[in-house]
């Protein structure tokens, strides 16, 4: 069960990266990003729900069971915040971007200056 | 949640067929709107995936957060563009990224199926059982006590990530 995941998980996040290396629309390249974070974010919950947690693996790591299956689960909630602020950003840049530019492909953007 | 019958069995491998079909198109439909909705699909499909696996809350967040927020984040940026129809067209180096990309997943999907996991055992002790009850409020518990700086520093990055949004598509008048 957690290879089976663990296989879908790696199989968005190489259509992720062969998206952001081959797109030209640059919209498409950040819709990319979007499907590789949510690959990591399969990968994590799979490990909450399927592995061990390493904090409990050593002797004497306590009975505070609970403070450590769930870890991957917390690193995803987080995983999701720093996605939705980095596409809050990367689409007003975008924007601005083309309004200044008039394009939006990343062949005529490879120099920030004017 | 075990996956014990076959009707689970189904919705899984539905449900997985959707997710990688959808993204699969994500990165080949010309129209960059059609991409943008097939984007919504794929979400869908991968809070589905996490509602099977003990993971409501994050199934719940994935819904409001990318099938909401992200996904008219994504079309409105669509829509104030231009080249719409058949702008998602591919650079020089597709034939490099689809042979790194094939590459990569070979060298993944060999070392999963390798590796030599710690699996918990398939009957959950009583105190990891407990915890997969009941996960929304377990990671509360765990975002406000072991993790509350991270916590804090989210919101942060939040606030900082809306105002620098703001100031970046605010029209200037001046120039």
């Amino acid at each position: 069960m957690l290879e089976r995941l663990l296989i879908i998980s790696a199989i968005l996040f190489c259509i992720g990266l062969y998206g952001v290396l081959s797109r030209r629309h640059i919209i498409a390249v950040i819709m990319s990003v979007e499907i590789m974070f949510n690959a990591v974010n399969v990968a994590l919950v799979a490990f909450s729900r399927y592995t061990v947690p390493a904090s409990l693996r050593f002797p004497g790591a306590g009975t505070d069971v609970e403070r450590f299956v769930l870890e991957g689960q917390t690193l995803a909630v987080f995983v999701i915040v720093v996605a939705a602020a980095e596409v809050a950003l990367g689409l007003a840049l975008i924007i601005a971007l083309a309004r200044r530019r008039d394009t939006i492909h990343i062949s005529d953007l490879s120099t920030l200056r004017r | 949640m075990a996956f014990d019958n076959l009707f689970s069995e189904i919705v899984f491998w539905a449900l997985a067929v959707v997710t990688i079909g959808s993204a699969a198109l994500v990165v080949h439909l010309r129209s960059i709107f059609r991409a943008a909705l097939m984007l919504v699909v794929s979400f869908l499909g991968i809070a589905g995936i996490f509602a099977m696996v003990n993971a409501e809350f994050l199934a719940v967040v994935q819904v409001l957060v990318y099938g909401g927020g992200i996904a008219v984040l994504v079309i409105f940026a669509v829509m104030m563009t231009r080249d719409v129809d058949t702008g998602n067209r591919s650079t020089a180096v597709q034939p490099v990224a689809l042979m790194m990309g094939i590459a990569l997943f070979g060298a993944l999907a060999y070392s999963i199926v390798q590796a030599e996991w710690a699996l918990l055992p398939d009957s959950l002790p009583g105190p990891i059982a407990t915890v997969f009850v009941e996960t929304p409020t377990q990671l509360g518990r765990l975002l406000l006590s072991d993790y509350v700086l991270a916590f804090e520093v989210a919101g942060v990055l939040l606030l900082a990530a809306v105002i620098g949004a703001l100031s970046l598509v605010r029209e200037r008048h001046d120039a």
